[in-house]
């Protein structure tokens, strides 16, 4: 007991204790059966599981698609979060709903709604068409279906942020004689920063994993619209138990890193003034 | 106020249910039926056609439920723990799995009659109205601009079939090779413009997305799609050649001895073969095994040249070749190989 530092709230040991506990059983513990799964394959096996040009194509697809739809959201999240802080109109309430909807509602029906909408016979598929842009069933339609479902992800970390921000230092950088852009340069901007990078990890982590809204508007080609998920599916489909985690664990390392390096990055901004 | 009552036959009908639940365990047997996807429409006719006659046979109740998808996600699912009786399946591949894991006797597919298949089917296409691209038999398929909508064969009992009956056309070729084969595969699957998982997706993205000029298709699932979308005038085209697709039956011996619903499970497969079943199958647009009842919808399916599995050197040998890691379907989107 000694060796803790006595904190003034109770209770810390058993809080601690359950929370161990707790996050032992729910992700420790099926995230470790994952990372033994794949090895009954043996080390060679393992790495045919995951080197295959096929596979190579789907990671790429999922990560390129994930890491660009959580880019284009965070301009897009940070307009949105601004809107709803900043302003105050008409509708406003049935807006900030609208925004949680792509949680809420299940992912099929929106990949279903999306495809219906960019198919070549969709409202908006029928517009593009004739121009050469095909949405549904190639990369773009995933780009479309993970900045979708990665929108609420920005919005919703960035407006207690934006909230908290105080409208004084913005009017102080403006008598100090700043211009517009440069109080959104030099004060807002570095403010948010690491909502920022947290939001677009929330959002990014939420596309690696997508699987029911992409699968209707991918197309799902091997080697071109055919995104990591969807292998796992297929080799489960066909009794690969141990192919299906060897997939899952690259996923699973790949998406540990890039999330770890988001957060160190973020921890290195709050630090500094 | 009084609260209103129910209506009697509600209430009759409530009762008597509960009392079908409640009778001894003797009298009253439940089957489980875990099938694919398009045979929804083919059992939920059987089932009562079979309670009945199992009821004047024996004097018991049964109740048949029924379980619906991908043949290769419900294999999966009894092989994880679903209490099938039975397993009706697009392919025996599916069962051989279950066969591996021993819930299911090696020998399955000699218990039944014609490789335990109580009825077949055959691979189309379905053309848009007035076929306006001239799609009449499998070389049109790669015309420039024709689009190709079949499911993953990696996902789909059905697409494997699809597969297969393409290949088999591009056997038969005067001077095919192996080579040859391969090259047409590859070149079919360059005007496919999306891979669903299932055939009823690919039927779906076909007829309501509008995408594609051609679908292939169970025969079965082509009818009812015609059906189902008349006022599309979608046009069925048979090919010069195609497949005979078998989609097997077997009791779930595990299951079934576990749950004492043997004699029950062997009935209702046994059944299907029974003129009655076979009528409802010809129905249900499968093609039916029974000599006599086939020939009372012959006008419905046209003779056309059909490969066996047999002609792919069975199951084991067409599933290496052309479906397993490594594949001719997955050498055909490996480029430069």
């Amino acid at each position: 007991m000694a060796r803790f530092q006595r904190s003034a709230l109770p209770g810390f040991t058993p809080a601690l204790g359950i929370t161990l506990t707790w996050v032992s059983l729910i992700v420790l513990l099926p995230l470790a059966s994952l990372a033994l799964r794949p090895w009954s394959l043996g080390l060679e096996g393992v790495w045919h599981a995951i080197s295959e040009p096929r596979v190579a194509a789907a990671l790429r697809l999922s990560f390129g698609a994930a890491l660009l739809a959580a880019a284009v959201n965070v301009p897009l999240g940070l307009l949105t979060a601004w809107v709803m802080v900043r302003y105050r109109f008409p509708g406003r309430d049935l807006a900030d709903s609208l925004i949680d909807m792509p949680l809420a509602l299940p992912t099929a029906v929106a990949g279903i709604a999306l495809t219906a909408l960019f198919a070549p016979n969709g409202w908006i598929g029928a517009l593009l068409t004739p121009l050469g842009i095909k949405v549904a069933y190639t990369p773009l339609g995933v780009l479309i279906a993970l900045i979708f479902v990665g929108l609420p992800f920005m919005v919703r970390t960035l407006e207690p942020v934006l909230m908290d921000l105080p409208l004084e230092s913005e009017e102080a950088a403006a008598t100090l004689g700043a211009t517009r852009g440069q109080t959104l340069r030099r004060v807002v901007l570095p403010a948010l920063a690491p909502a920022l990078l947290a939001g677009f990890g929330a959002a990014l982590a939420r596309g690696v994993g997508e699987y029911g809204s992409v699968i209707f508007i991918a197309g799902n080609m091997p080697m071109r619209s055919e995104i990591a998920p969807l292998l796992i599916v297929i080799r489960l489909e066909q009794l690969d138990y141990a192919g299906a985690a060897a997939l899952a664990l690259v996923m699973l390392l790949v998406s540990f890193g890039l999330l770890l390096l988001l957060n160190i990055m973020q921890a290195r901004m709050r630090r500094r003034p | 106020m009084k609260p209103p009552s129910l209506p009697r036959r509600a209430v009759l009908g409530a009762a008597l249910g509960i009392a079908a639940l409640t009778r001894p365990a003797t009298a009253a047997t439940a089957l489980l039926n875990v099938s694919y996807d398009p045979t929804r429409e083919l059992y939920r006719d059987i089932n009562p056609v079979f309670a009945a006659a199992w009821r004047a046979k024996t004097g018991d109740t049964i109740t048949i439920s029924q379980s619906h998808g991908g043949s290769g996600a419900q294999a999966r699912s009894v092989a994880e723990g679903l209490q099938a009786d039975v397993v009706t399946l697009a392919l025996a591949p599916d069962i051989d799995a279950l066969a591996r894991r021993g819930l299911i006797a090696p020998d399955w597919q000699q218990r039944l009659p014609h490789n335990a298949t109580p009825y077949t089917s055959t691979i189309v296409f379905v053309a848009r109205r007035g076929n306006p691209k001239g799609i009449r038999d499998w070389a049109d398929l790669l015309k420039p601009g024709v689009a190709v909508i079949t499911p993953n064969p990696k996902t789909s009992g059905g697409a494997r079939w699809n597969f297969l009956a393409a290949a088999a056309w591009a056997m038969r070729q005067p001077g095919a090779t192996e080579a040859s084969t391969e090259a047409f595969m590859r070149a079919l699957f360059r005007q496919v413009p999306v891979l669903d998982t299932g055939a009823r997706g690919a039927t779906n993205s076909f007829a309501q997305r509008g995408l594609g000029d051609v679908l292939l298709a169970w025969e079965n699932e082509a009818w009812l799609a015609r059906k189902q979308f008349a006022a599309d005038g979608h046009e069925i085209v048979y090919p010069s050649v195609s497949v005979l697709a078998e989609p097997p039956v077997s009791v779930v011996d595990s299951v079934a001895d576990k749950k004492g619903t043997r004699a029950a499970a062997q009935a209702y497969l046994e059944f299907l073969y029974t003129p009655e079943a076979q009528d409802i199958a010809g129905k249900h647009y499968y093609r039916p095994r029974d000599p006599a009842v086939a020939a009372r919808f012959a006008e419905r399916y046209p003779a056309l040249t059909m490969a066996s599995i047999q002609d792919f050197g069975g199951w084991d040998s067409a599933q290496a070749k052309y479906f397993a890691d490594g594949g001719m379907f997955d050498r055909i989107f490996t480029p430069g190989k």
